[in-house]
């Protein structure tokens, strides 16, 4: 199948593209990676008038740090949020989410703002958002909203962006040196959308684990934040906290599984990712090769 | 200013004018909007080695160089092809450049009906150049691949020929 | 084996090529983009059709309205049903053979009535694709929804209605065997186990999707088309009947072709559509099907269920096989090759690698409203042998015995050959006992088992799952033709040698990258003497080779490749006859080897093939009276004292399963297999692995999910789970040759082996590693799902 008939642009600068959303409204869409919606138009799903596209906009990609802050472009390849140094260093966490973001063609191409818009509740960056306690940098014609991702994320490929308004960046606090994180993600094949998956992050101390956020995805309509598991866990009270979680999540309807499958299997990975954060001296692990 | 020079094409329309380095040389043509790379590399440009085997982006068979790192053209339209540099599995071939793994794919037999071959040796090729000598273990190319669906061979033909071009180019890396 | 009249066997020749892995001379061209699939073809004044297809599974079509469409920019054409079906006159999917086989007149596109989500009933030819489907989006449609026969459980139950009133009810076909006292087999018995395998509907997901292009030039009376297909001269008969053309009007050309599988060898609606298009646009039209019409429309396979049970001695005996096998079909018995034959398979195979002689299945065949089924890679196989193999190992573990030892035990004899199956099979020479000891020592199975519990002891739960197989290949005229199907079974081979000395091989069995060529090529370099490269294949047209039935149940090797041995050695009669009065020498004192004509005992040079082409084409005024040189050979071959060449082999499978998650990781895998002579290692071995790893796809992931109104739920690649390289093992695979007596070549096919076991085996490798937990799985895919269900965690 083609796609349906567009116009397309490519604004040199934000304004121009706010300008252009703002003057088309609902039937114009900004384009990123265009890994998801590119795949929506080729099936015929979606009948933009307009296509915005983001990519030859100056200053959109790259990754910096300053005042305890990683900020990273909207438009940052998700291969190049993965691999950078920075990102490796500062935000483990994120680089052990790569390897399960698709395929290297795809990781190429796709960025994180866009899949952070999008916000397909079974993809790993709006989790690890949520885990990582990131603030989702928009801007709209009249001005720049900072939300945190715990209010970023409203439902299915719902978010709080409002009609022309693009993400600009994601800002990650610099975790402290006593951060501990945790991903599992159980997917069919390599890159497939996951049936389960976890971004965790925590502070551990003598006492056990503080801090505790658990950030399920592919397990409701959005990436949850699981907050009376987090409790358990910081109580140090896995079994409870895997209790806890079938009052949290909300697995979809999935003619291949199960709801309660996927429930199932978010309490296998709670209760791994758990004893990790609990057990290890240091980090989960290396992040994986890209 | 050059006569090549990309023109700074803001307009709102249905079809746009694009210039960019299509196999090392430098093209120029009309496309709409809405007909993405694949169908502009193969139907414009007659590279047919560009196959298409899903249009949403699963099955890898369309993907080529875009300023040297693999995509799926079948997830870029044309139009954002301006400026750039890409590669077809064409390209590649008459530059010699994946000569070593095209052989290496002939010899295993790692092809079979070769509709995915294209893909396959450009997301290789893509593997070969960031392990820059190191040689990757079978589940690292395996992960590298996990992308380009091939019906016919299972695989592990197409692992071994990826492999010996590995052993192969860091062993001449060792010798220089 | 036969002997050469030479002196010397298929295998001796001097610079043979048999048995060496030759890579494949025409792979270059597919490694550097260069291979020309259908859609790659250029043609002016293209026309490219889009199809509307139904979104219901079961509808009446009250009105179609077209104008919209008709005026959309682009648009050639606007086609109905109706008006289409005064070009292209329908056909009914019945063989004589299958007694009892029932379908209904099916037309290239619906006139009245839909019958799956899918079915095209209109199209639109436009300037571009794109411009077709936006036209499509115009046409409106009213339907009246029918009740929807989804459930084969339930086709045929009194109240469900009949999809085609004029047959009564939903039973397309029904076969009854009953072998030996089965009854009584089962009341003696020691031990009886039993058991329900459901297997997952499945598609066969060419990469290149099916494609099509017919350009009628009017002006020649020759409608020339381009297909991805795999049987070149039966679409050629076919659409010269249904396009009411004498068969010379039609040329069928299949170039370079992007995958097969069986799935390329049925006749499609949409693509008779286009031929009859082009006909009436008098214009090329081309269809090439996008992945989401793909899963709609390209033929599925395998959905069944089996109720079986297996009756034990104590000793470990097999005394019997009860079986039942329920199959849904879709609407249509599909065109010429009916959907009755799997099941069909299903009831000569199952059980077919034992001894045993008690045997009673029953195969019904029913109709529903879902996409077509019909012949995919192995047909019948996979079931067969995952119903006997499950019983098997249920029945070792039951009476406490390895099951390795118990197919030992029970496998026909190698030195019973030949003999006949419980089924009726004639068998004419395999290699059970062989392949399963080759096996055994390849995976090295004792410690593979030592490992295997010494890592349950650490909670690690590792399986290891056997299957022993047969298989159907190289068929003879008793597949199809038998049944009235004018689908030849009978293949040739032309060779022509050329001035310089080169030969060209014109064959009419096809390629689709299996390595039809390169192994034509090799048997006729070494039949004719000539260097392989300097021999050069044509296949895949029906104006340019012989005529034959083209590439489908393994038959490509063992049928065209011997027939053009046959060519390849008339060639060379030929050749040492005319040199020999060239050089006043006995013909039978000469050969040819290395391009050359030489002294049969010396091998000393007598004359190099270019320069005997030099006189014979450029001064035959110089050839003693009465010498009229000719170097075109044809020969064609077709099995005669056998139906099928039967094959056989062994496969095992090494998985861990997590009993948390109920993943399953594929370990290890390998297969002994006997194809009789291995005419090209490097390719029958590829063959293998590619095979199996088709096979794990229907064992683990691939399922056409549908839900109660016939609607499918997960036709895109991303949602339909194919094998991809991150999750599928390496694969060891080994040989035993029994060559078959039939020809001189001695091989059979290859094609289907890998596929057949793979299943059965890494399902019992999952319940094996599952043992220890009192579950066990049965139904196909084996999801993580499916795993956590039998673990009782769900």
């Amino acid at each position: 199948m083609k796609a349906p008939d567009f116009a397309y642009a490519r604004p040199a600068s934000l304004d121009e593209a706010l300008a252009l959303l703002a003057a088309h409204g609902g039937d114009a869409v900004p384009l990123a990676g265009g890994q998801s919606l590119i795949t929506t138009l080729n099936m015929r799903l979606a009948a933009p008038a307009l296509l915005v596209d983001l990519n030859a906009i100056p200053g959109l990609a790259g990754i910096s740090e300053a005042d305890g802050v990683v900020r990273i472009g909207a438009m940052t390849r998700h291969r190049d949020v993965g691999t950078d140094p920075l990102v490796r260093e500062r935000l483990p966490l994120l680089a052990a989410a790569l390897p399960h973001i698709a395929h290297p063609a795809i990781r190429n191409r796709g960025t994180i703002g866009g899949s952070v818009a999008l916000a397909d509740p079974a993809t790993e960056w709006p989790a690890c958002c949520l885990a990582g306690e990131a603030t989702i940098v928009v801007r709209g014609p009249q001005a720049e909203r900072r939300i945190a991702a715990e209010n970023f994320f409203l439902g299915l490929y719902t978010t709080a962006l409002e009609p022309g308004e693009i993400v600009t960046a994601v800002e990650f606090p610099v975790p402290g040196p006593d951060a501990v994180w945790g991903f599992e993600e159980l997917s069919r094949r390599h890159g497939d959308y996951a049936l389960a998956g976890l971004a965790a992050t925590a502070r551990r101390g003598a006492g056990g684990l503080t801090g505790v956020r658990l950030a399920f995805f592919g397990l409701a309509d959005r990436p949850v934040l699981a907050r009376a598991a987090a409790a358990a866990i910081e109580a140090g009270d896995v079994k409870g906290a895997q209790g806890a979680l079938s009052g949290e999540l909300d697995p979809p309807e999935d003619p291949a599984l199960r709801p309660a499958t996927r429930l199932h299997l978010a309490r296998v990975i709670l209760g791994r990712v758990a004893g990790r954060m609990l057990d290890k001296p240091a980090q989960d692990g290396v992040p994986h090769a890209v | 200013m050059p006569s090549d020079a990309p023109d700074r094409d803001t307009a709102v329309a249905r079809e746009h004018a694009v210039s960019f380095t299509l196999n090392g040389e430098r093209v120029r043509c009309q496309v709409p909007a809405r007909t993405h790379l694949g169908d502009l590399l193969r139907g414009t440009f007659g590279l047919t080695g560009v196959h298409l085997g899903c249009e949403h982006g699963v099955c890898g068979a369309c993907t080529v160089l875009v300023d040297g790192r693999a995509v799926r053209a079948c997830l870029m339209l044309g139009v954002q092809a301006e400026g750039a540099t890409i590669e077809t599995v064409e390209g590649l071939s008459e530059s010699g450049r994946i000569r070593d793994l095209q052989d290496a794919f002939h010899a295993r037999n790692a092809l079979q009906c070769g509709y995915c071959t294209p893909g396959m040796l450009v997301t290789a090729a893509e593997l070969l150049a960031e392990c820059a000598g190191e040689i990757p273990s079978r589940e690292a190319i395996r992960a590298a691949i996990s992308g380009n669906y091939c019906r016919c061979t299972g695989y592990h033909a197409i692992v071994d020929a990826i492999a010996t071009t590995a052993e192969a180019r860091a062993a001449r890396e060792t010798a220089e | 084996m036969s002997t050469d009249p030479g002196g010397l066997t298929f295998l001796d020749r001097p610079n043979s090529y048999i048995g060496r892995s030759v890579p494949r001379p025409n792979a270059r061209r597919l490694l550097e983009g260069r291979g020309v699939y259908v859609d790659d073809v250029a043609m002016a004044r293209l026309g490219h059709v889009a199809f509307l297809r139904s979104p219901h599974a079961h509808a009446r079509i009250l009105s179609l309205e077209t104008g919209a469409a008709r005026a959309m920019p682009g648009v050639i054409a606007v086609v109905t049903g109706r008006e289409l079906a005064e070009v292209c006159t329908p056909w009914i999917g019945v063989l004589g053979h299958f007694k009892g086989l029932r379908s209904a007149p099916q037309h290239a596109l619906a006139v009245d009535r839909v019958t799956w989500v899918g079915e095209p009933f209109c199209a639109v030819v436009a300037r571009s694709r794109a411009e077709a489907e936006d036209a499509l989006a115009l046409i409106a449609v009213e339907f009246e929804p029918l009740p929807a026969v989804v459930d084969m459980e339930t086709a045929l139950d009194p109240g469900t209605p009949a999809i085609h009133p004029d047959l009564g009810d939903n039973l397309a076909f029904e076969r009854v065997l009953d072998v030996g006292d089965v009854d009584a087999a089962f009341r003696d018995a020691a031990c009886v186990v039993e058991e329900t395998f459901r297997f997952g509907r499945h598609t066969g997901v060419c990469l290149e999707p099916r494609a099509i292009m017919a350009d009628w030039a009017a002006a020649d009376g020759m409608l020339t088309v381009h297909h991805s297909f795999q049987a070149p001269h039966m679409m050629q008969d076919i659409l010269a009947k249904h396009l009411s053309l004498p068969e010379g009007a039609v040329r069928v050309i299949c170039r370079d072709v992007g995958g097969s599988f069986g799935i390329k060898v049925h006749i499609y609606p949409d693509e008779m559509a286009t031929c009859a298009l082009a006909l009436m646009l008098k214009r090329p039209v081309k269809f090439v099907a996008d992945r989401l019409e793909s899963f709609q429309s390209d033929i599925h396979a395998r959905d069944h269920r089996v109720t079986a049970r297996m009756a034990f001695s104590a000793e470990g005996d097999i005394l019997a096989v009860d079986m039942d096998d329920l199959t849904g079909i879709g609407p249509y018995s599909v065109y010429p090759r009916t959907s009755a034959v799997e099941a069909n398979q299903v009831v000569n195979l199952t059980g077919g690698p034992y001894r045993h002689r008690h045997y009673r299945a029953r195969a019904r065949v029913v109709l529903q409203n879902k996409a077509p089924t019909c012949q995919y890679r192995a047909v019948g196989h996979p079931i067969a042998t995952m119903v006997a193999e499950g019983l098997v190992d249920l029945g070792a573990a039951r009476l406490g015995l390895d099951p390795f030892a118990v197919r030992e035990r029970n496998v026909i004899r190698d030195d019973a050959y030949p003999c006949a199956g419980v089924s009726g099979i004639k068998l004419e020479t395999l290699s059970h006992q062989a392949a399963l000891a080759k096996l055994k020592a390849m995976m090295d199975y004792e410690a593979l088992r030592a490992e295997q519990a010494a890592l349950r002891e650490r909670g690690i739960h590792r399986g290891i799952g056997l299957a022993a197989f047969i298989e159907i290949t190289n068929p003879s005229a008793a597949f199809y033709g038998v049944g009235g199907a004018r689908i030849s079974s009978q293949d040739g081979c032309t060779i022509r040698l050329d001035p310089q000395g080169g030969i060209v091989a014109a064959v009419s069995v096809t390629e689709q990258g299996q390595g039809t060529e390169a192994i034509i090529a090799q048997i006729v370099a070494t039949a004719t003497g000539v260097p392989i490269e300097k021999v050069r294949v044509i296949s895949g047209d029906t104006q340019a080779t012989p005529y034959g039935g083209g590439t489908w149940a393994s038959r490509g090797a063992g049928i065209g490749g011997e027939a053009a041995w046959q060519a390849g050695k008339a060639l060379r009669e030929n050749v040492v006859a005319v040199a020999g009065a060239i050089l006043q020498a006995d013909p039978a004192s000469l050969d040819v080897r290395g391009g050359a004509v030489v002294d049969a005992a010396t091998g000393t040079e007598r004359m190099p093939l270019a320069e005997l082409g030099r006189i014979v084409y450029f001064r035959p005024d110089t050839l003693p009276p009465g010498v009229q040189p000719e170097f075109v050979a044809t020969r064609h071959y077709v099995p005669k004292d056998y139906p099928f060449a039967f094959t056989n082999g062994v496969q095992a499978s090494y998985v861990e399963v997590d009993p948390e998650t109920g993943f399953v990781r594929l370990l290890k895998h390998w297969c002994v297999e006997d194809c009789g002579t291995v005419l090209n290692p490097l390719l029958v071995d590829e063959q293998i692995r590619g095979g199996i790893v088709q096979g794990i796809g229907g064992a683990l992931f691939e399922h056409c999910l549908y839900d109660a109104d016939g609607q499918l739920l997960n036709g895109s690649m991303a949602d339909y789970l194919v094998p991809m390289a991150g999750e599928m093992p390496d694969i060891a695979v080994a040989h035993v040759v029994s060559p078959t007596a039939s020809s001189e070549i001695g091989a059979k096919g290859a094609g289907e082996a890998g596929t057949a076991g793979a299943p059965a085996a890494v399902v019992n490798a999952i319940n094996d590693a599952l043992r220890p937990f009192g579950a066990r799985v049965a139904r196909q895919p084996v999801t993580p799902e499916v795993v956590l269900e039998a673990l009782g965690l769900i």
